[in-house]
């Protein structure tokens, strides 16, 4: 019977009901976007760090691990470390940001191609002239590119000599020198990769290189992986927090003006149940039923919200944030809203339950 | 002669508005034996609702006994008038006061659920129901009932929990006279048939007279 009630009060109130639940989804979506993207990201560049086939990675004093903006390590150093023991082979690379979040790797493609099996062409071949680029799938697809195209990039048109598969290095991709100088970085470099003979012996070439190398970060790939984590990002997780904090307090204020004008719109029906013997439990537990429902619909709305935050991120600035759908935030999500719709909740309930009858009853 | 349902000794209740304290009773005896239809007439102001707020439990007395059927409500707490107001005392408003997004059938079915009782039929109480002529109207919304009818689900809700008393304050101030009649009728049918307790309020001495016993209110006393 309770529940029919709530039902009923929920479907009187048709425009409300649903900007309470959009507002829900809304505060959702905030969370589960800000979650997708920074995993997404991070999966991303994990994906990257790994396709490289590197053992060992190299990286200039007081980089951190998530991005490069600048070529501080002379290119000599990579002839260096291919002679230290054990390593087989090394390959340097630089990075440079095109637009917004997308890079552009300059790299020694014939190295790069004896340690990693290199690129897999869908289409097209590796650059033969200085003003030929590499573009990935996903690059291709989003900037409906092909094989002869002309990109504009600083200024400039660079034709797509070829497409690769994603999960290597940038989406963008130009011989190491041709970047070097248009960077202003020539004989400079960004990082180094390097190959071992055994992986037995990776982690004494670390211990070897970082006794030679004081105060390079030198990882396996492994350990440079493990670092793009949310935990392992300085102030991610105090981000991530923030937002979530932010999207529970507009929940938390609407669930509130909610309630508030519902307790206040129903004060003659609250009065109602009080005389038909309706404790002050009875007319809390009707509130945060509603509010239980409320927050049911806005988490379900928020789940499907987040796919359309992806399909926006994809289409708006494609080839460059990475929003990954997280189920299992879905219940972590759903918990804290409902948590800030009950806070909403609570104060109109406490009004609505201390109401006096017969106030309430004369209420017009 | 039947035993009083309730019985009132020197009931005394003042407001406190602002720094003002308003008498709103000063010593009402009132005795209403079990099965009569009572009419409390007077003016506005004469204290008669506040009578009726404190016989159906809703707010306490300052002073004085109130008894109904043996409890002294003056000594309940609120939880103990939550209680009272489930089982002993069935009211009747003149605004009707159904709530308005259940339909009449559910506006009945909540009063007795929130007694704790039973939602299944009641066949005894289905003749109540066609008694009230309302039988065919359950499924509707309040909006898309009369005043009239309204009216009638709103006694069919306070006596469906069979209550030693029914309270109806004003039952027919909103209504045309036709339905008037109709609503007086089924109080004194109920009344009649049944033996419900029925005390009404009322400023109109031609719906008094329904009752059997009028009682005239004045400033807070019976006169």
């Amino acid at each position: 019977m309770v529940n029919k009630l709530v039902i009923e009060n929920l479907k009187f109130r048709p425009v409300r009901t649903a900007l309470s639940v959009i507002a829900i989804g809304l505060e959702v979506t905030m969370m589960l976007t800000i979650v997708g993207l920074s995993e997404g990201m991070l999966a991303d560049s994990q994906q990257r760090a790994r396709g490289v086939g590197a053992d060992i990675i190299i990286r200039p004093p007081g980089s951190s691990a998530l991005s490069l903006s600048s070529a501080p390590l002379p290119q000599k150093l990579v002839d260096w470390v291919e002679q230290q023991p054990h390593v087989s082979m090394a390959v340097g690379a630089i990075t440079h940001p095109v637009s917004g979040l997308t890079l552009m790797t300059g790299i020694d493609l014939e190295r790069f191609t004896r340690m990693s099996g290199g690129f897999r062409y869908q289409a097209g071949n590796p650059p033969r002239q200085p003003n030929e680029i590499l573009v990935d799938t996903y690059y291709a697809r989003q900037n409906k590119l092909r094989v002869g195209s002309i990109v504009n990039l600083w200024n400039r048109g660079w034709r797509v000599s070829g497409i690769i598969e994603q999960g290597k290095l940038a989406r963008l991709v130009m011989p190491l020198p041709v970047l070097q100088d248009l960077s202003g970085n020539t004989g400079k470099i960004s990082q180094i990769f390097a190959k071992v003979d055994d992986p037995e012996n990776i982690e004494d070439v670390i211990a070897d290189l970082k006794s030679k190398l004081v105060g390079y970060p030198i990882y396996s790939t492994e350990e440079f992986v493990s670092l793009f984590a949310v935990d392992k990002v300085p102030g991610l997780r105090e981000f991530i927090v923030v937002i979530i904090g932010l999207s529970v307090a507009v929940g938390f204020l609407v669930v509130f003006l909610s309630m508030y004008t519902a307790v206040l719109e129903r004060t003659r029906e609250i009065g109602i149940l009080k005389a038909l013997g309706a404790s002050p439990v009875f007319v809390l537990d009707i509130l945060f039923r509603e509010t239980l429902v409320l927050a049911f619909f806005g988490s379900a709305l928020g789940i499907g919200f987040s796919y359309g935050t992806r399909w926006l991120i994809m289409t708006l600035v494609p080839a460059s944030l990475s929003q990954l759908i997280v189920p299992g935030w879905w219940p972590i999500a759903g918990a804290i809203a409902l948590a800030g719709a009950l806070l909403g909740a609570a104060y109109p309930g406490w009004r609505a339950a201390r109401q006096d009858p017969i106030e309430a009853l004369s209420y017009e | 002669m039947s035993k009083p349902i309730i019985e009132v000794r020197d009931l005394r209740k003042i407001y406190h508005v602002g720094e003002v304290d308003v008498h709103a009773l000063r010593g009402v005896n009132l005795t209403v034996e079990a099965g009569e239809l009572l009419c409390v007439v007077g003016p506005s102001g004469s204290g008669k609702s506040t009578l009726f707020h404190i016989l159906g439990g809703l707010t306490p007395p300052t002073s004085g006994q109130v008894l109904i059927d043996g409890r002294d409500l003056s000594r309940l707490s609120d939880a103990e008038r939550t209680e009272l107001r489930k089982r002993m005392v069935g009211f009747v408003f003149q605004k009707y006061n159904l709530l308005p997004t259940l339909s009449a059938a559910d506006n009945i079915a909540i009063a007795r659920y929130i007694a704790g009782k039973s939602l299944a039929e009641d066949p005894k109480f289905r003749e109540v129901l066609e008694l009230l002529g309302i039988g065919h109207r359950l499924n509707h919304k309040p909006r898309a009932l009369s005043g009239g009818e309204q009216q009638r689900v709103a006694i069919a809700r306070a006596i469906v929990n069979h209550p030693a008393i029914l309270l109806a304050d004003e039952p027919t101030g909103n209504l045309d006279s036709k339905n008037s009649g109709a609503v007086l009728g089924v109080l004194r049918d109920l009344n009649e048939r049944l033996g419900q307790t029925v005390l009404m309020i009322t400023h109109d001495l031609n719906v008094a007279a329904y009752g059997h016993r009028i009682v005239h209110m004045l400033d807070g006393q019976i006169v």
